[in-house]
Order: structure tokens, then C-alpha cells, then sequence
């Protein structure tokens, strides 16, 4: 059986991607997904403010999900649950293994990467101490008490002041348990702001910035946590110490692309990023083999994954209707010039675009009252205001054909002028 | 009434049980954790060490070399992961070639085979990523990794599966003599009575030696803390740092699984409990495998763990019968190459045993041991084992591609797991890079169902680290 495209992946980008593709005309379209239902992580993320941008009004995570899922019922794709891809070999097949199919190699014209990410760990960053029971990640606790209904601990701490961080404070407060801190390396909390109001404020709990966990202690469940202020070089400070006599540590410590199935695969991959290399199509350096979502970077909002991930799906759908030969190789480099971390894309070819690119990037620190400047060639292309910037929060510039057409084969984007 | 108790289920103790279920005897092996592999023997280099760097003439080093040579057959017949990868000891400067050929005669002495120094050339061939500025190094081919705790389960589980007695949460309390019968007690009260006791209980060697007479020896705990990073095609050997006057470096090795490990350092502590990972010890290991890999990247660590050595002065095993008491056995100290050498030391239990007890090899001893590795599987036996049962079909663990027929396998067997960490040792399920972060919630699921426990009795490890609460 071959497929058109083969989505690996059933999240948010995945169900996005695939059904953007059907739209646009792609036939015969298959979504893979690992777990017992599509939704990928929305399924727990019951809380609301999802789809303010893609709907226009205020979901919780799984009615999010529900949005896509709906729409995908009225259309031929087919869905693979409890299914898992082996690997992609040299000739796109892909290699699947469920209960049902056992171990099968189903081929596919075009792929979409849409595995989502992975939280980081405590051996990711290192934590000392013990290592007992009642140190779990967020996203896990977050598994734990709203997918399974049990309750992680009786008084926790929580490192990390993401929005998974903040939203769990929440939760855990709602269910009984209690939150005696969240903790931050950063001297700024990376949450938005309505969940510092909504999680922290609301609930009394205090944020410690410029702090990080320095000791686990307990042997079997743990006992204590301490934490330590931390100085400009984000190490500990001796004498700082804070003791918290708690059971529970959750670790929203950042998140990682999952692209663990393309590692032995020939194919780009931006250690930026930690998700492979995309034009302006969001295809990858295998032709015919898209990326999108928080496999290929992490998103802060899922509308912005949805919105990007059907801008994938209308590349493939143009990847499998278009002689391929007609496309001119005019490709473009984007450079990370002061200020950013990474862009996505990383490199445009400039034929492909209709009218106009949107370029995601993230800075590196708080910038205000900066410009982001575009430049080629030493050649200023075109200036943005930015009154305030944060690294948490992802950026977005339009480039447009014309634009493009003034450069040549690089283009740098930088962030300059007065800086915080 | 049993022939003999061994006490303490780590890679001795349970070698030990293993050899001597091959005979008609009535063996019974305690331990005071819930499950076996608790203490030094999860946590180590997981090192078959070729014999290099023992002093020569000594019983470690004829342990070591004897040892070594038993790994291939003992780990095929209990299906537990082995590869002889070869090791180099790296040296920088003149000094280093000094004592790397010392080394050398070292371990022609030891009868280690195949050992040579080679010229920076090869070695660059060997391992391109090492730091740049070696100018030689001892090549040990005969050197190896194993899956150290998959081995001391699989030794264990072999024994039970040949008759041996195996319990838990046997904490030993008291050990008493009447006239020719011991009799161990345990803190819960418990009593066995046997012939024989052979004390190879680690860290708690001397306290629990102690219990029936005074003894001589003195067993120091000195930790040791390792990194363990993500699978990464970073080295194929194992590297030693040139012992010098600095020190004897750390190592840097891949594991049989693929993920590379670096540690250890080697600092007394008071707790031979205290298996805690501290910032500086993290830094300055580190620090120190920077020097002969440049290129690690700490940023792929998923894992910090530390254990404990037993460890007493002399630099050698205490192995051998109780001057004071007849049939009292120690098989204790046994720090780095204690992993290498177990085998041996089983073997010259052994000897004694069968010596004193006068007993006879069984007829159906069962040597082999099987367990499936899915993910070695030919497309043709997947498809197969999926077709006789579906639970082969559901990964579980995304990072290590562990099914959920492996886990419940691992659950079902005999000595099957009872903790979350358990299932980890004996299947992999949770020991990548999410560290169970999205596979734990489903381990606790099977665990719970197939030992009919509510959630919150499952614990990740030992007793009392109940995960929910």
C-alpha cells in the first residue's frame, strides 16, 4: 500500500498538517500516532486558553484537539493508533509496529516529522543529591493527575517558571496538594503573564528567581528540597540555602524536539533548534520529508503550531502536484546576526515563494525598544520596531517575494539599538 | 534446615548461588532490599576488566584475569548483554609511556592476553575523538562491558530456576551457632537454619561478619559518582587515563547498550548508604574526562548515580573461612575488579563447599536462561512473537524501543520485577533519555495490574518510595 503522505505523529501538528494536506487535495493520507488516541499532549492539558488565534475563542486542550479531530472525521484520512514508527530507511519507506499489523513497511510519497518534544530531565541539568521517588517531571505529574486521576505528592516544589511550570502550581493547589514555591534560574519568570496572575498570584504561592534546586534529599520518597540563589553566572551562591520540607519536586525544566527516529538518517539537522533544517515549505533536506511543531521547534502557543504545521501540509500538497524540475534552486540562507538563537526556517528558495515567508526566531535575552533589521549583503532590506522582546516568547517577521528578490544568498536578521 | 545461606544478592552472592545450584544442595540466598542488585553492583563502571592494572602475583589479579575469561559463555548462556570492546590506557607525555609500559609488563605478568602499546597513530585510528596530544597508549583487547545488573538477575533468577531459595526484605539481624547448625535471623523475627553461611553482603560485609564473631578486617565505603550521557557513537573502547602522580583520571566508556558512561571519582564516606551525587564530585569528573575526550558533551547526561565500594586496606579480596568459625565464609571487600572477577571467586566458593558438604553436581542442572530482546529480532521472529501474543506489538518505552510484552515478561518471570527501577534493570523500559518521563505512568499501569496493588503501593525503587500518594 502506498501512501501520499504519512504524518508521523498525532498531536497537534499532526492532525493539522494531515488535514491541511487533504484540504489542499492531497488523497491518500495516514496519520500515525503512538498512543490510544489522537490529541498528542493537548489530551492533558485540560486547562483553558488554547485557540484564541485559530478559533477565536477559549479551549481547553482536548476541546482544541476535539476541533481537529471533528474535521478530520468528514474527510478519507485514516489513522493509525497505537502504533509506533521503527524508522524511516534510505527509500522513505516507513517502518511501523503495532499489535495489530505486527512489524510492517508501508511506503509513503512525502512524510511529515510532526513527533512533538520531550521534557528535560534532572540528568539534563545535573541536579546533586539523592535520587528518590517524588522527583518527576511536570508533564508526567500532569499525566498522573489529570489522565489518571492520582495524586503526586502532599507538598511540592516545582522548578521552572515556563507556563507548564505555572500551570501545574495551579493544578497541583486544585488537587489538594500543596505548593510551598515555584523556582526560577532566570531573574524573569519564562511564563506569560496571565499564568503568573492565574497560577501564582491567585493562590499565594511565591516565585523564587535567580534560584535553583542545589540538594535532593530523602532516601526512599523525598524529604527536602533545597534551593540556592544564584549569581549572574547562574551559579549558587553559598550561604543563600533555603530549606523546604516537601514530598514532591516537579521539573519544568525545558523542552527538546523529539527526533529521536531521524538520527540515523542522512538528513540536516539544526543543533540550534534541535529539530532538522526547513525551507520555506518546511521541508527538510530529504525531499519529499516535511517537519513541523514542536519536533522541529518548541512552539510557546499550539496555535502557532496549528498555523505552521498547515503551512506543511500545503507544501506537500504543491511538493506532489508540481514537476519538481520547473523549481529554480535560488535558496537562501538565514543567518542568526546579534540577538537571536535560532530561525525557522533556516533556508529559503526563493522560486517556491507565492508572496510571502513567515520567519519564527527567538532572542536570546530581554531586548526593549530594539528594531530587528534584515540585512543581505551588508544591504539593509527592511527594519521592525520591537518594543519589548522576551527569550521565552517566539517572534515572527513576514519576508516578502519582493524582499527576497533583493538579496542574495544569505540574509542576516539582528537585533540592534538600544538593549536592557 | 538448608546446606547453605548466602547472604547478600548483589553480583557475588548471586554468582555464588548459581554455581552452587548445580549441585544437590539446599541453598537459600537473603537480602535485606526488596529486590536483588541493590547496592555496589547496579552502580559501577560495568567494566570486564582485561588485568592490567592489579598488582601482580596477587589473588585480585588471578581473580581478575580468570574472570575475565568466563564472560563470554556465562553471559550467552543467561542471555545477558556482553561485548568485548577492547580498552586503551591513554598517555600525554614521557612519563606516561614510563608507566604504560610498566603497565604493560604488569599485565604479561597477569597472563592478561593480547595486551600491547600502541603508537598515537593507531590510537587516533581506533578512537578519532579522543582529546588530540596522546602519544600512546595500552591496548587491552580482552577487555569488556556488561549489562551488570541484567547479569546479577539473570544469575540470580538461574539459581531460583535451579532450586535456590531466594528472599527479600531479609535484613540480617542476628547470626548464631549450635554446634555444627547456624541459625540467621532476621530483623522481622525470621529464622533459617544451615550447614554453611557465606557472608557476601558489600558495604554491610563487616558488620554482618561482626554478628558472630570479631573480626579483623576493617570495610571502608568509598563512593563513587558517574555521569551516564545518551547514546552517542563518541568511543568504541573503553578509556583509561595514564595513572600518574595526579591521580588515576576517570574513564570514559561506552555501555552495552550504547550510552557512554564517565566516573568515577573515589571518596571515603562514613554511610555506606550514601549513594548521593554532589556538584563538585560532578565537576570534577567532568573536568577530568574533558582530558582525554574533548568532545563529551555534558549536556547529553540523563542520568548521575553514584555507588559505594567496599573497600578494605590491603587492596585485596577477603575471601575464604572464618578462622574462628568452621563453615562461616567471607567473601567480602570486594571492590573494582570485583565485577570481573565473580565468576572466580564463585568458582573457588565452590570448591570449598562441595569439599565440605561432599555433594554431587545435579543431573538437570539448567544452564541456559532466555529472555527476549525485541528490538534484535529479525522482522520475521517480531512478526511471529506478535502473532502468539499482541503485547509485543505496544511500545512502551519510546526511548529504548521496550515492548509491553517485555515488561510483562520481566514482571512474570521468576525473580520478576516488583518495583518500577526493577522492571528498568531487567528490561530497559524507562532507562533513556526521557528517564521514564512518558513511559512510567504505563510501567505503573502493568505493574499494578499484574501484582494486583493499588497505585499508590508501587514504589520506583525501594521500600517506601511509593511514587503516589
Amino acid at each position: 500500500m502506498t501512501y501520499d503522505l504519512i504524518v508521523i505523529g498525532g498531536g497537534p501538528a499532526g492532525l493539522a498538517s494531515g488535514l491541511s494536506a487533504f484540504e489542499e487535495g492531497v488523497n491518500k493520507v495516514l496519520i500515525i500516532e503512538r498512543d490510544v488516541e489522537v490529541g498528542g499532549i493537548l489530551n492533558q492539558c485540560i486547562h483553558n486558553g488554547f485557540g484564541l488565534h485559530t478559533f477565536k475563542e477559549e479551549l481547553t486542550g482536548p476541546e482544541y484537539a476535539q476541533k481537529y479531530i471533528d474535521m478530520i472525521k468528514e474527510t478519507d484520512i485514516e489513522i493509525k493508533l497505537n502504533t509506533m514508527v521503527m524508522k524511516i530507511d534510505d527509500e522513505k519507506n516507513v517502518h511501523i509496529l503495532n499489535s495489530e499489523d505486527g512489524y510492517k513497511v508501508i511506503k509513503g510519497r512525502s512524510i511529515i516529522l510532526a513527533m512533538g518534544c520531550r521534557e528535560r530531565t534532572r540528568g539534563a541539568i545535573s541536579i546533586p543529591g539523592s535520587r528518590p521517588a517524588g522527583v518527576l517531571t511536570a508533564g508526567t505529574a500532569q499525566k498522573y493527575v489529570n489522565m489518571l486521576g492520582e495524586k503526586v505528592g502532599n507538598k511540592a516544589l516545582i522548578l521552572g517558571s515556563g507556563d507548564i511550570g505555572l500551570i501545574m502550581a495551579r493544578r497541583l493547589s486544585l488537587e489538594g496538594t500543596e505548593v510551598l514555591g515555584v523556582v526560577e534560574l532566570m531573574e524573569h519568570s519564562n511564563g506569560l503573564t496571565r499564568n503568573i496572575v492565574q497560577c501564582l498570584d491567585d493562590y499565594d504561592i511565591p516565585l523564587y528567581l535567580s534560584h535553583t534546586v542545589t540538594n535532593i534529599i530523602g532516601d526512599n520518597r523525598l524529604e527536602k528540597v533545597i534551593i540556592s540563589k544564584v549569581d549572574e553566572n547562574k551559579k549558587p551562591i553559598e550561604g543563600t540555602e533555603k530549606e523546604f520540607d516537601v514530598d514532591t519536586l516537579l521539573l519544568s525544566v525545558g523542552l527538546i524536539p523529539e527526533n529521536d527516529l531521524i538520527n540515523d538518517m542522512d538528513i540536516d539537522f539544526d543543533n540550534r533548534t534541535k529539530g532538522v533544517v526547513v525551507n520555506e515549505s518546511m521541508e527538510t533536506s530529504v525531499e519529499g520529508i516535511f517537519s513541523c511543531g514542536n519536533a522541529l521547534h518548541v512552539h510557546d502557543l499550539v496555535d502557532f503550531v496549528s498555523t505552521e504545521a498547515k503551512e506543511a501540509g500545503r507544501s506537500v500538497a504543491k511538493y506532489l502536484g508540481v514537476d519538481k524540475k520547473e523549481v529554480g534552486k535560488k535558496e537562501i540562507i538565514l543567518k542568526n546576526g546579534v540577538g537571536l538563537t535560532y530561525t525557522v526556517p533556516q533556508k529559503i528558495n526563493v522560486d517556491k515563494v507565492e508572496k510571502i515567508v513567515g520567519v519564527m526566531f527567538r532572542v536570546n535575552k530581554i531586548y526593549e525598544n530594539v528594531k530587528i533589521v534584515i540585512e543581505s549583503n551588508g544591504k539593509k532590506i527592511k527594519e521592525y520596531n520591537r518594543d519589548h522582546m522576551l527569550p521565552a516568547e517566539m517572534e515572527k517577521i513576514i519576508l516578502t517575494k519582493d524582499m527576497l528578490e533583493q538579496c542574495n544568498e544569505e540574509i542576516e536578521i539582528k537585533v540592534t539599538d538600544m538593549e536592557v | 534446615m538448608r546446606d547453605v545461606i548466602v547472604i547478600g544478592s548483589g553480583i557475588i552472592g548471586s554468582n555464588i548461588a548459581r554455581e552452587l545450584s548445580k549441585y544437590d544442595l539446599k541453598i537459600t540466598i537473603v537480602d535485606k532490599e526488596n529486590d536483588v542488585c541493590k547496592g555496589a553492583s547496579k552502580a559501577n563502571s560495568a567494566i570486564v576488566h582485561g588485568g592490567h592494572d592489579p598488582e601482580s602475583n596477587t589473588l585480585v589479579a588471578k581473580l581478575n584475569v580468570e574472570g575475565n575469561e568466563m564472560f563470554e559463555e556465562l553471559c550467552k548462556d543467561l542471555s545477558v548483554p556482553f561485548k568485548r570492546n577492547g580498552a586503551l590506557v591513554v598517555g600525554f607525555n614521557d612519563d606516561d609511556k614510563k608507566t604504560l609500559n610498566e603497565l604493560l609488563n604488569r599485565s604479561i605478568k597477569n597472563g592478561v592476553k593480547g595486551a600491547r602499546i600502541i603508537n598515537s597513530e593507531e590510537v587516533y585510528k581506533k578512537e578519532p575523538n579522543l582529546t588530540a596530544g596522546i602519544v600512546s597508549a595500552l591496548f587491552v583487547p580482552s577487555s569488556g562491558i556488561v549489562g551488570v545488573y541484567e547479569l546479577t538477575i539473570a544469575l540470580c533468577e538461574n539459581a531460583i530456576v535451579n532450586g535456590v531459595q531466594f528472599k527479600n526484605n531479609f535484613c540480617v539481624k542476628e547470626i548464631n551457632k549450635d554446634g555444627d547448625v547456624f541459625t540467621v535471623e532476621s530483623e522481622n523475627g525470621d529464622k533459617i537454619k544451615s550447614k554453611i553461611v557465606i557472608n557476601a553482603s558489600g558495604i554491610e560485609g563487616q558488620k554482618t561478619s561482626e554478628l558472630i564473631c570479631e573480626e579483623e578486617f576493617d570495610i571502608k565505603g568509598y563512593k563513587g559518582e558517574y555521569y551516564l550521557l545518551d547514546k552517542e557513537n563518541l568511543v568504541t573502547s573503553t578509556i583509561f587515563k595514564c595513572p600518574s602522580k595526579h591521580g588515576k583520571g576517570v574513564l570514559i566508556t561506552p555501555t552495552v547498550h550504547g550510552n557512554i558512561i564517565v566516573g568515577p571519582n573515589n571518596n571515603f564516606v562514613e554511610n555506606g548508604e550514601d549513594r548521593t551525587v554532589s556538584k563538585d564530585g560532578l565537576e570534577d569528573i567532568s573536568k577530568k574526562a574533558l582530558e582525554t575526550v574533548d568532545k563529551l558533551d555534558f549536556r547529553n547526561n540523563i542520568r548521575n548515580f553514584a555507588g559505594v565500594r567496599a573497600k578494605v586496606g590491603t587492596n585485596e579480596f577477603i575471601i575464604g573461612e572464618n578462622k574462628k568459625i568452621e563453615s562461616f565464609y567471607n567473601v567480602v571487600g570486594i571492590a573494582s575488579p570485583g565485577l570481573t572477577a565473580s565468576p572466580a571467586i564463585s568458582n573457588m566458593v565452590r570448591e570449598w563447599v562441595v569439599e565440605k558438604m561432599g555433594c554431587k553436581i545435579k543431573k538437570d542442572f539448567i544452564n541456559k536462561r532466555e529472555q527476549t530482546y525485541f528490538h534484535e529480532l529479525s522482522i520475521e521472529e517480531k512478526n511471529e512473537l506478535i502473532e502468539k501474543d499482541k503485547s509485543y506489538g505496544q511500545i512502551v518505552c519510546r526511548c529504548e524501543g521496550i515492548t509491553e510484552g517485555e515488561i510483562l515478561e520481566s514482571i512474570r518471570r521468576p525473580l520478576g520485577a516488583v518495583t518500577i527501577e526493577g522492571v528498568k534493570r531487567r528490561c530497559r523500559a524507562g532507562a533513556g533519555r526521557c528517564q521514564g518521563g512518558f513511559c512510567q505512568t504505563r510501567v505503573l499501569e502493568l505493574l499494578k495490574n499484574e501484582k494486583g496493588l493499588s497505585s499508590k503501593e508501587v514504589v520506583l525503587d525501594n521500600n517506601g518510595s511509593n511514587i503516589l500518594v
